[in-house]
């Protein structure tokens, strides 16, 4: 059967590795090749490299980066920052990643998701949403988590579906690293939005978090930051993911999958 | 030695790392010339079916690559799009395919058990072989791979599927005839279970 993904999220800034809380305070865990080594010795499903500096600064990805982590990753990567045409998006492809990211650029001019799509193909095309709570629902920002957007969840996705996004990824400012555990309304809402593969980021502190995660939605991509750089009470930094026995039994445990849409 | 076609589309990369890894000769070939000596053959392949034939046609390596699988029969392995451009065509474009294996291209989305389900198929799914041989020896029944894509292979011969996967109901997610060998899934981005598969392509 299609399996959940198990996804560690990792965020570059200043060449480094952090973890933020809250999208603010970034701590600095490591070296980006350094983990992504890692990650490889213990089979993570895939990756997803975040620069969180290149839309906020305005600057072009980082190729030299993004070809380095292409060359060491021995798992589907994903790169995402600072990406806001089909050109840059068909160049980090061609550097031997698997799928672009694009966050700020999909609310600015979502006519580029359809140039990437067929630039690069849809199923390469990833669209983030980084959303808040409110009182009208979920609200989408961007520039991490600095700039409103004044769109819903539910509007964006449906057009980013419609452009040609190949998956929808959503990302709980709220919940970011407080290890709580994830938005669960927020992860069954986007399933009901659509019919694309998804993935939730945000609040995972525990396998149990993951468990529910996969109970609520089925077959999804559940990403985490700190769980997979964290250990421990006092947060100490230590690049970890769980081991083939533990991700059999959290997926044996899976029902059914209910994967099924509205 | 393994000549991994680059036209442009694919995780060219990806391969040569694993076969690095495993001291294993393998090159890429962007010209006629550079393919002309090669004697087991990768073809990769991302996004579109026509741009992925456009490309390989503008590359001038077809008519090379004909004379390779066809007069020659060295072995050839298709992956993801490479896989899809086996066959005679595709849902997803009105170019000919290569047409070196009976069958056609179709999209997930016009196939009744895939209707509920999310489209792309996405992420690590098993793959069960039919023979434990060639290329899926040492391969049993936990193996898993990983999938990306929206449209798969509809064999005209049941002989020709080497491995099915399930997403709704059972896909063809390997085919095979004679030489001509292809795979949906990402052996180059699969782990130790990928590894496995490409080493034992080299070794066929």
């Amino acid at each position: 059967m299609l399996r959940p993904r198990i996804t560690p999220c990792l965020l570059v800034h200043n060449g480094g590795l952090v973890k933020t809380v809250r999208f603010a305070a970034p701590q600095y865990v490591g070296d980006p090749l350094n983990a992504v080594k890692i990650f490889n010795e213990k089979e993570a499903d895939e990756l997803i490299v975040l620069d969180i500096d290149a839309s906020v600064r305005g600057s072009e990805p980082n190729y030299r980066l993004i070809a380095n982590l292409a060359v060491e990753c021995r798992m589907p990567l994903c790169y995402g920052g600072g990406i806001k045409t089909a050109e840059q998006a068909k160049r980090i492809i061609g550097l031997g990643v698997e799928k672009v990211s694009i966050s700020s650029a999909a609310i600015e001019n979502p006519a580029v998701i359809s140039r990437m799509a067929e630039e690069v193909g849809s199923t390469s095309v990833r669209v983030v949403f980084a959303v808040r709570r409110s009182g009208r629902g979920y609200e989408v920002w961007t520039h991490n988590g600095s700039r409103p957007t004044g769109k819903l969840l539910d509007e964006v996705v449906r057009s980013a579906e419609s452009l040609g996004a190949g998956e929808i990824l959503v990302n709980s400012i709220d919940n970011d690293g407080q290890m709580t555990g994830y938005d669960l309304a927020l992860a069954k809402r986007l399933r009901e939005l659509t019919s694309l593969p998804m993935t939730v980021l945000g609040g995972a502190g525990s396998l149990d978090d993951i468990r529910r995660l996969i109970e609520t939605c089925g077959v999804v991509g559940a990403a985490a930051g700190s769980l997979f750089v964290f250990k421990g009470p006092y947060r100490a930094v230590l690049i970890n993911y769980l081991g083939p026995a533990l991700k059999e039994d959290l997926i044996r445990r899976l029902a059914p999958a209910p994967v099924e849409q509205p | 030695m393994i000549t991994i076609i680059d036209y442009g589309l694919g995780n060219i990369r990806a391969f040569l790392n694993v076969y690095k890894r495993h001291n294993i000769e393998a090159r890429t070939a962007r010209t006629a010339e550079e393919l002309a000596g090669a004697t087991k053959v990768i073809l990769p392949g991302v996004g579109a079916f026509d741009h992925a034939m456009e490309r390989l046609e503008q590359s001038g390596m077809r008519a090379a690559l004909d004379d390779l699988v066809l007069e020659r029969r060295a072995p050839v392995l298709g992956v993801c799009v490479g896989m899809q451009m086996l066959a005679q065509d595709s849902d997803e474009g009105k170019r000919p395919g290569l047409g070196w294996i009976d069958g056609h291209v179709r999209a997930f989305r016009s196939w009744e058990p895939v209707r509920r389900l999310p489209v792309p198929h996405m992420g690590w799914n098993d793959v069960r072989p039919t023979s434990g041989t060639g290329l899926f020896r040492e391969l049993d029944s936990d193996a898993r791979f990983y999938f990306l894509h929206s449209f798969f292979f509809e064999c005209a011969k049941p002989e020709d599927v080497r491995a099915v996967s399930p997403y709704g109901a059972d896909f063809s997610s390997a085919v095979g005839h004679d030489n001509v060998h292809g795979v949906q899934f990402h052996p180059e981005k699969s782990h130790h279970f990928g590894t496995r598969l490409l080493r034992n392509f080299a070794e066929l």
